[in-house]
């Protein structure tokens, strides 16, 4: 346990809390972003170079693309952007929701198999044995993270382009532009 | 296996960062003098030091000259791109400024300073309705994830500021925050052609992403490591004792070497695909709300972008620091690096000058339709010419037709099929 560690615990823990409680989606995106780049920051410290950037490369680079992406385009107007924990249906389905993703994740992290004794020397590994590694031994997982992605895209693209149905033939309603608050 | 401990490749993580410079002494037929000038420069400064401090102070000069060098040459690139503009459009270009304090004018060569300055004393106005943090981070964020792409490229023999194993995976990393910036600036506006100027840079800058590290997965492939000076390495040695290995000189490394580097033109916001700051139609993109130095740090980014992505290419695919011919290596490393640097960039200006600024539906269709399936296809040539690479005789003549068929193929068909319905074009216009 390092003061490293530490900063970088507080940071990533941080922002996702601060995200939560923020009422601008944009600015909880972006602080989302900024907590996954403090778990690259944490498998950098962890000395899993490779894994960091790829984190970087894949939730900096693209996935937080796809949020911010559907976050403006599923989005209407501003007073949407506002979302209230108001109905108790919401609360079940959200602590429901996160109930099982925490339950699938703790138990696959207690029930993991890790070698405890870690080699005093770090073990080199070549590109090449990463690659049959990811390719024969966790091909299938890899396959999964890359459905799950593929689905998580189409879902946005569905959720944005629903929004606005339109029966051919109709002028779409004038849409009063959103009204800002001049401070 | 888990996957933290594959990918557990450097020994000490914690010194990671500042390891630099500092990688041991390869004796070739190039350690002249000359070529270590650089480090004895650099000793001569720090040999006397504690070793702590030394290695502090040795970290922090690779970054100050880092970072004054591309300064500098930022500065000078503006001139010159303004000046190669201008001979292109038969024009003198900005000639008038002088050095200051002097009567010499040697061609408008004061002309940066006198921008810079402009810059500096520039109003600086903020919209009232904007995001003022988000404002202000967004040039700062651009700026530093540009800045940080940097760390890793091999300036010449053991000129790498950080010696990384995964140091081509984390130029790309780092490049890809420069997506977030965009958006931060286009979002914190609070206008709506800031905002639309920043989606349609940001599908920009996500189609292009694709081909550009596709482009690059034949490289690793080859040489077998994601270290830039391991890639470096790999391209050493002449075949006849003229024809350096290059990637670029291989049927797939050329395909590589052009899609990455029409790609690095549009991550780089260069013309042709300069749309997110069109002036004409979305007044100046995600530009709109800057003026003053922030103005100056987007453009700063852009050029640093663009360097940085020319010295990745002359890495993957033109031979790294490496001369092209056997009795050139008398000439220092670095000063290779830079000519092809020099040359990359020239190329961008070129290229700057002669061709129209694509639409935007162009745009994404050549990335998608064109670009991704090349580089697709490169990919299964690149592993062709690795699963063929003891060849001889007759077969190695085979193994280059095959290949080149594999790249020039596709190529001619799939270029074709775009192009169906809109070429040749009638211009009823112009």
């Amino acid at each position: 346990m390092s003061i490293a560690f530490l900063i970088i615990a507080l940071v990533t823990l941080g922002s996702a809390a601060v995200a939560m409680s923020l009422r601008n989606l944009i600015h909880s995106a972006l602080l989302l972003i900024a907590s996954w780049a403090g778990i690259a920051a944490f498998y950098l410290w962890a000395g899993a170079e490779f894994v960091a950037f790829a984190q970087l490369l894949v939730y900096v680079g693209a996935v937080s693309m796809v949020v911010l992406f559907a976050v403006l385009l599923t989005r209407q107007s501003r007073v949407d952007m506002a979302i209230a924990p108001d109905a108790l249906r919401r609360i079940v389905a959200a602590l429901l929701a996160g109930g099982a993703t925490l339950g699938v994740l703790f138990g696959a992290v207690v029930s993991a198999p890790l070698p405890i004794a870690a080699s005093a020397t770090p073990v080199t590994v070549s590109v090449r044995q990463m690659g049959q590694e990811l390719m024969g031994t966790h091909a299938a997982a890899l396959l999964i993270v890359g459905a799950l992605l593929t689905v998580a895209l189409l879902g946005a693209i569905i959720l944005a382009s629903t929004g606005r149905e339109d029966p051919p033939g109709v002028a779409p309603p004038a849409v009063a532009p959103p009204t800002r608050k001049t401070s | 296996m888990t996957l933290v401990q594959l990918s557990r490749v450097t020994p000490g993580v914690s010194d990671w960062f500042f390891q630099s410079l500092s990688s041991p002494f390869i004796a070739a037929a190039g350690d002249s003098r000359l070529e270590r000038l650089p480090i004895i420069a650099r000793d001569l400064l720090t040999s006397r030091l504690p070793e702590p401090w030394r290695w502090w102070l040795n970290s922090l000069l690779a970054i100050l000259v880092v970072l004054f060098g591309f300064a500098i040459l930022f500065a000078l690139l503006t001139l010159v791109e303004r000046k190669v503009l201008g001979r292109v459009q038969n024009r003198p270009g900005p000639n008038r400024t002088g050095l200051p304090f002097t009567k010499l004018r040697l061609f408008g060569l004061g002309q940066p300073l006198a921008d810079g300055i402009k810059m500096l004393t520039k109003e600086d106005i903020v919209p009232r309705s904007a995001d003022k943090l988000l404002h202000f981070l967004a040039p700062v964020a651009l700026l530093a994830f540009s800045i940080l792409t940097f760390a890793v490229l091999p300036f010449g023999r053991n000129l790498v500021p950080v010696e990384l194993d995964a140091g081509i995976l984390y130029f790309f990393a780092a490049g890809a925050g420069t997506e977030l910036a965009v958006f931060m600036a286009g979002w914190a506006s609070r206008n709506k052609y800031s905002l639309l100027a920043a989606m349609r840079a940001l599908a920009q800058l996500i189609s292009y992403e694709l081909p550009l590290l596709l482009s690059f997965v034949p490289v690793i492939m080859m040489a077998g490591t994601l270290s830039t000076t391991g890639v470096v390495e790999a391209q050493a040695g002449w075949k006849f004792g003229f024809i350096p290995h290059w990637h670029v000189l291989t049927p797939w490394g050329f395909a590589a070497f052009v899609i990455f580097m029409v790609s690095a033109l549009a991550e780089s916001n260069r013309s042709p695909f300069d749309l997110p700051e069109a002036e004409s139609e979305l007044i100046a993109g995600h530009l709109t709300e800057y003026s003053g130095f922030k103005y100056a740090l987007f453009f700063m980014a852009e050029y640093f972008g663009m360097c940085a992505l020319s010295a990745m290419a002359v890495t993957l695919f033109l031979g790294g620091w490496r001369a092209p011919l056997p009795f050139l290596e008398i000439v220092p490393s670095y000063v290779w690096f830079a000519l092809k640097l020099f040359a990359l960039l020239f190329g961008f200006i070129w290229i700057r000058a002669t061709f129209p600024r694509l639409r935007i539906d162009q745009l994404t269709r050549f990335a998608w339709k064109f670009l991704v399936p090349m580089a697709l296809i490169n990919l299964g040539t690149a592993a062709f010419w690795s699963l063929t690479c003891n060849w001889s005789g007759p077969l190695q003549l085979a193994r280059w037709a095959i290949a080149l068929a594999l790249v020039a193929g596709p190529f001619v068909v799939m270029g074709r099929k775009l192009s169906r319905d809109y070429a040749p074009r009638t211009y009823r216009y112009a």
